[in-house]
């Protein structure tokens, strides 16, 4: 029987960060997926990144993923959102074609050390005294190992809606995992089904693109890599156009034939990414909503509607299609659909994302109730890192067998802090608002919160060492100089800068953070600032301008990893806690909050039961206490 | 059971569960008896070391203490030894009851904090450690603090309302709208790029941020003034020209001889201060020096003292004597501009000596008395009860009561107000002020920081207790 450390099932956007994380951390790693065809496919829309999301990505990167030179090297169309607001809402975004993406995924994959590909389905997992030790293939074939990632996306119990059509499919064309999804059932984990949809893809060929407002990228684009140099693909135009009254018209009539309306779909969807015939009815003042078309690649035959994603029959999407301006002729290569699949139940995870019922088993991805690559990706990244520290059986104590990042380090880890604590009622994304420090988690600075973490724990490669000590000694260098140059309100009236007459020196840093100060007024003063690169200068220009909403969160931030440092051992016996409630004790008890500020997020917990808790820890917290 | 054990990531001065704490618990000062209070690991030891021998547990022993030092004697005292998990704190304690003499207490704490690992407890730390080891809960904690501290029935009962969520519930509410607000915002960042780009919220925003900062600043200053009387007594003043009867009236008020009364003119030279409770509220009343144009250096003093305490004053009791009728009334006018009408008086004093119809006053008097008769007398005492009672029932809104919540409720005013005056270009940072607004609100209603929470309701206790 084969051994490897760590088994990733599923070739998704999270297994694909998850296998390739356990081998750079030198784990023996085996990627087993239906068809090595399909690795990196992108199930829905062909894009990377956006708000919330292109942090993501740029984390990722920042813990040398693959995500984002992946986007880099299939990216046809690169802009960041929200240019007109501030740096640390803005979020980089790129059209992505789809066959490059998977090249470059697949490639990338196969150049992994320690990493080999399987194909085939995983029908089962092999437990031992309760821990899963290893899976059964399709074929019967057995492999044995320390831990398993189980990132099998929308295909747990897939079933796919197209109007009154039911087809059971993980994606369109691909069989569903029916065996496995039984076997998470009997091993008692909490399980939901979710929903999501994708719109019809339309020929290219057969769209007038005369009558289109056109959309370009940002030139020069930007990469979301910070190792890579420069995007060599020729770069693409999006196209915008409306729905109108005739086409609501249309969706109104047949909305008895939308599986969501009919009542043959009972599960969630997601809010904010709702279909066409989901808007129809909520917004019904609304006489027009905005479609983007996006091309799934640069020869522009395959173009992605965004904006009606729908499971109405096929009939009826041809209707409401040919209704929208330059679409009259459009032809469907792909209807749109809906797809109902089981999720297990995040709170049920730890930190790390093994499950707390079924030890040595690792869950990443949509599997946990997200939507998004990017979601899915990073999930599968911290997964991968985790398992292969368990299945190493590295590290003398707990912590050091975990790789958690906390709220205040990243995205990855609000992300993971809400799934693991809250769960989800609907299909979860990421938005720049679910980051309470998000003025300190910047995409500008990704590598400097998170690469110094990933060397920690051993998971980078060398080109990213190299690349990031050198970024990190050009940042310091560049601070050190800009809070070395100094001025005095009075030279500063000279050279055209309005300051407070009060005769104090403030530092060219100080004076950044000024909104009619900018770095090219400065640079007049002192020409050497010109000579600090271009992606430092806009770290610290940006450190500068945040500086006073900076240092106020660094102290809430310090309150609140205080709090966090108080850790609940994981068998803590709550009902042993005299004065909690019995609800109270029920939450912690179900929640099992690993730390205090898990707790303190928990639902219905109050101040004086989390008094009671710090004291009963403080009490049992086991080391060198004195038993009387 | 777990005796004690370090408490990790948590430094601060009562962290160190280890000591051996110890402090007098009885008030300072000369007394019968004074009580040291000891708690944690070693308290046993003391007993030995100060007395030679050990006593029984829970039975108060008498015995001559010694200093272990020198073996010179300090005093006979009763030791009486709890031993844990049966005491206030859930640790072994020692309590020592001497004589209340200064001396023999000081000598009794410098010996204590000569022992090894002994040292004097932080305030409230007894508590906390009772509430550490499972002895109290937090709400009998809180209770403890609040009877401690409750001098009056309308404090003790302003405690209870606050403890049963008034002042809650109205932060809470607030908190509500800056969510509200920031939701707004936030989807406004988010929502960016999707097709139904959201359109400006920025009238919208401002508008509920201006009218809950406005809320606010009512309820710091209104609020805060209320809260202010309750927790420091209400401040009458009793004031007017010399000889109406001023000191005649605080006597009649206070039920006892406090001021000297005689028939000259100029007879209170200094201010005169009773305490009062009337209607649960603690009051405070001040009789002052009669006011006039005078050349003597002391009266004249005293006539400043009196403005002093007329300008801060809560409400004034002018006295008007009938039959100095050319009195000047300038005086009267710019105090009642000062302070607001509704806060001064015109009282008619000596109403004995009038001959008109009790009924029959001038319109500007707004009662008669006679200190004499104590005619009028209960009608004032009822009107102050009113207002007093006007005053609590005034609490739609409830009272900031402590100083933490008015910090955090001034740090949430000046967030909103660097929201109103900050651009909406940097809705990033818009947005993280109506956070930091919200973090303050909540920081009140119970999403806190836990350890600084600890903190301050352990700081509320003196040392000892
Ligand atoms: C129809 C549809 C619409 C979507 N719409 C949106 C959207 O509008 N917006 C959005 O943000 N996201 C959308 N997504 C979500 C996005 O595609 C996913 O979130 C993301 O791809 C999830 O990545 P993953 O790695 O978790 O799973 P996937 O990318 O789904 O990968 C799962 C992989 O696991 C393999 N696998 C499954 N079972 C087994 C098994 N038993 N043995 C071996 N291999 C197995 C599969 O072959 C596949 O390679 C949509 C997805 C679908 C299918
Ligand atoms: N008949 C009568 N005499 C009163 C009454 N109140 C006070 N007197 C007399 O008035 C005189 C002055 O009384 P005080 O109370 O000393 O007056 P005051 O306003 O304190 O005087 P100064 O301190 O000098 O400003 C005394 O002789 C009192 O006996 C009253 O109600 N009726
Ligand atoms: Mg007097």
């Amino acid at each position: 029987m084969n051994k490897y450390d760590v088994i990733v099932i599923g070739g998704g956007h999270a297994g694909c960060e998850a296998a390739a994380a356990s081998s750079r951390f030198g784990a023996s790693t085996v990627l087993v997926t239906h068809q090595a065809g399909t690795i990196g496919e992108m199930s829905c829309n062909p894009a990377i990144g956006g708000l919330g999301k292109g942090h993501l990505v740029r984390e990722i990167d920042a813990l040398d993923g693959l995500m984002g030179h992946v986007a880099d090297a299939g990216g046809i169309q690169f802009r960041i959102l929200n240019k007109s607001k501030g740096p640390a809402v803005q979020g980089p975004r790129a059209q992505v074609d789809r066959k490059l993406y998977k090249a470059a995924m697949q490639t990338a994959i196969a150049s992994c050390e320690n990493l080999s590909v399987l194909e085939g389905g995983v029908k089962d997992l092999i437990l031992e005294a309760g821990r899963v030790i290893g899976v059964v293939l399709s074929d019967g074939e057995k492999l044995l190992t320390g831990a398993v990632v189980l990132t099998t996306g929308t295909f747990l119990r897939g079933l796919i809606h197209i109007g009154e059509q039911r087809i059971p499919a993980g994606r369109f064309g691909e069989q569903p995992s029916i065996a496995l999804s039984d076997r998470l059932y009997d091993q008692s984990l909490t399980m939901g089904r979710l929903k999501t949809g994708t719109p019809p893809r339309l020929n290219g060929q057969t769209i007038n693109w005369d009558e289109l407002i056109e959309q370009p990228g940002d030139n020069p684009p930007v990469p979301f890599s910070s190792l890579t140099d420069k995007i060599t693909n020729p770069q693409i135009c999006c196209h915008i156009t409306h729905t109108n009254s005739h086409t609501h018209d249309i969706i109104r009539e047949n909305l008895d034939r939308a599986p969501i309306y009919s009542g043959q779909i009972e599960s969630t969807g997601p809010r904010y990414c709702p279909s066409i015939e989901d808007k129809i009815v909520r917004f019904q003042d609304r006489t027009s909503h905005q479609i983007f078309l996006e091309p799934e690649s640069l020869d522009n035959s395959v173009i992605y509607p965004n904006g009606i994603s729908t499971s109405l029959p096929e009939d009826v999407q041809k209707a409401y299609v040919r209704s929208i301006k330059g679409l009259e002729n459009a032809e469907i290569l792909q209807p749109g659909y809906a797809i109902e699949y089981d999720f297990v139940d995040a709170r049920e995870l730890f930190p790390t994302l093994e499950n707390r019922k079924l030890p040595g088993l690792f869950c990443a991805g949509q599997i946990n109730g997200t939507t998004g690559y990017e979601e899915a990706a990073g999930q599968g990244l911290i997964a991968g890192i985790n398992a292969a520290l368990l299945a190493s059986g590295l590290g003398s104590d707990q912590q050091s067998r975990e790789f958690i990042l906390s709220r205040t380090d990243a995205y990855l880890g609000v992300m993971i802090d809400d799934l693991v604590r809250n769960g989800i009622s609907e299909p979860y994304r990421m938005f720049t608002s679910r980051a309470e420090y998000r003025l300190k988690l910047r995409c500008d600075n990704a590598d400097i919160r998170l690469t110094p973490k990933g060397q920690m724990v051993g998971c980078m490669g060398s080109k990213r060492m190299i690349w990031f000590a050198d970024h990190a000694r050009k940042l310091q260098v560049a601070g050190d100089l800009l809070h070395s140059l100094t001025l005095s309100p009075s030279e500063a009236k000279k050279s055209g800068l309005k300051l407070n007459q009060d005769g104090r020196q403030r530092s060219a840093f100080e004076l950044l953070s000024y909104p009619d100060i900018t770095w090219a007024n400065l640079a007049e003063l002192w020409p050497q600032m010109n000579e600090i690169e271009e992606t430092i200068q806009k770290i610290i220009d940006v450190d500068a301008r945040y500086a006073v909403y900076l240092d106020r969160q660094e102290r809430d931030i310090k309150n609140y990893n205080k709090e966090q440092a108080l850790k609940i051992p994981r068998d803590f016996d709550f009902s042993a806690v005299g004065g909690l409630s019995n609800e109270i004790t029920q939450k912690l008890e179900a929640y099992q909050p690993l730390t205090l500020g898990q707790a303190r997020r928990i639902d219905g917990i109050t101040p004086a039961a989390l008094m009671i808790l710090i004291a009963h820890i403080k009490k049992s917290t086991p080391e060198r206490s004195v038993k009387v | 059971m777990v005796r004690s054990g370090p408490k990790p990531g948590l430094e601060g001065k009562m962290s160190v569960l280890n000591d051996t704490i110890f402090a007098l618990a009885s008030a300072s000062g000369r007394a019968g008896v004074a009580v040291l209070r000891i708690s944690g690991p070693k308290s046993e030891s003391v007993i030995e070391q100060l007395s030679g021998s050990p006593v029984q547990p829970r039975q108060a022993t008498l015995r001559l203490l010694r200093d272990p030092s020198s073996s010179d004697p300090i005093d006979r005292a009763l030791l009486c030894w709890f031993p844990a998990p049966k005491s206030f704190t859930g640790e072994d304690i020692v309590e020592i009851h001497s004589h209340g003499s200064q001396a023999v207490v000081a000598k009794l704490l410098s010996v204590l904090a000569s022992f090894d690992d002994f040292r004097l407890a932080e305030p409230g730390e007894f508590a906390r450690r009772a509430f550490e080891n499972g002895k109290m809960d937090l709400t009998s904690i809180e209770g403890l603090a609040d009877l401690i501290n409750a001098e009056t029935q309308g404090q003790r009962r302003q405690a209870l309302r606050q403890s049963e969520g008034a002042l809650g519930k109205l932060y809470e509410s607030w908190r509500e709208h800056i969510l509200t607000a920031s939701a707004l915002i936030e989807a406004m960042i988010d929502f960016s790029d999707e097709e139904d780009i959201i359109e400006s919220v920025e009238v919208q925003v401002l508008e509920i941020v201006r009218e809950l900062h406005g809320s606010i600043t009512d309820h710091l200053e209104s609020a805060g003034r209320r809260g202010e009387q309750m927790r420091d007594g209400f401040r009458m003043v009793i004031a007017g020209a010399p000889n109406v009867g001023k000191s005649s009236l605080l006597n009649v008020l206070a039920k006892r001889e406090a001021a000297i009364v005689t028939s000259e003119p100029g007879t209170t030279r200094d201010i005169i201060e009773v305490h009062l409770i009337i209607s649960g509220f603690p009051v405070l009343v001040m009789d002052t020096a009669g006011i006039r144009e005078t050349t003597g250096a002391v009266e004249q003093e005293g006539i400043k003292r009196a403005f002093e305490r007329l300008s801060d004053a809560d409400l004034v009791l002018w006295l008007i004597d009938p039959q100095q009728s050319n009195e000047d009334t300038s005086i009267l006018t710019s105090i009642g501009d000062a302070l607001g009408p509704e806060q001064v008086w015109r009282i008619l004093s000596k109403a004995d000596l009038r001959e008109n119809d009790p009924e029959d006053l001038p319109k500007e008097i707004d009662l008669a008395i006679s200190s004499k008769t104590n005619e009028g007398i209960s009608v004032l005492i009822e009107k102050i009860e009113r207002l007093l009672g006007a005053q609590q029932g005034l609490q739609s809104s409830p009272l900031i009561t402590r100083a933490r919540h008015r910090i955090e409720v001034v740090a949430a005013q000046n967030a909103l107000s660097t929201f109103m005056t900050g651009s909406f270009d940097e809705a990033e940072l818009r947005a993280e002020d109506l956070r930091q607004a919200a973090n303050a609100l909540g920081r009140l209603t119970g999403r806190i920081d836990v350890e600084e929470l600890l903190g301050k309701i352990f700081g509320e206790f003196c040392i000892g207790k």
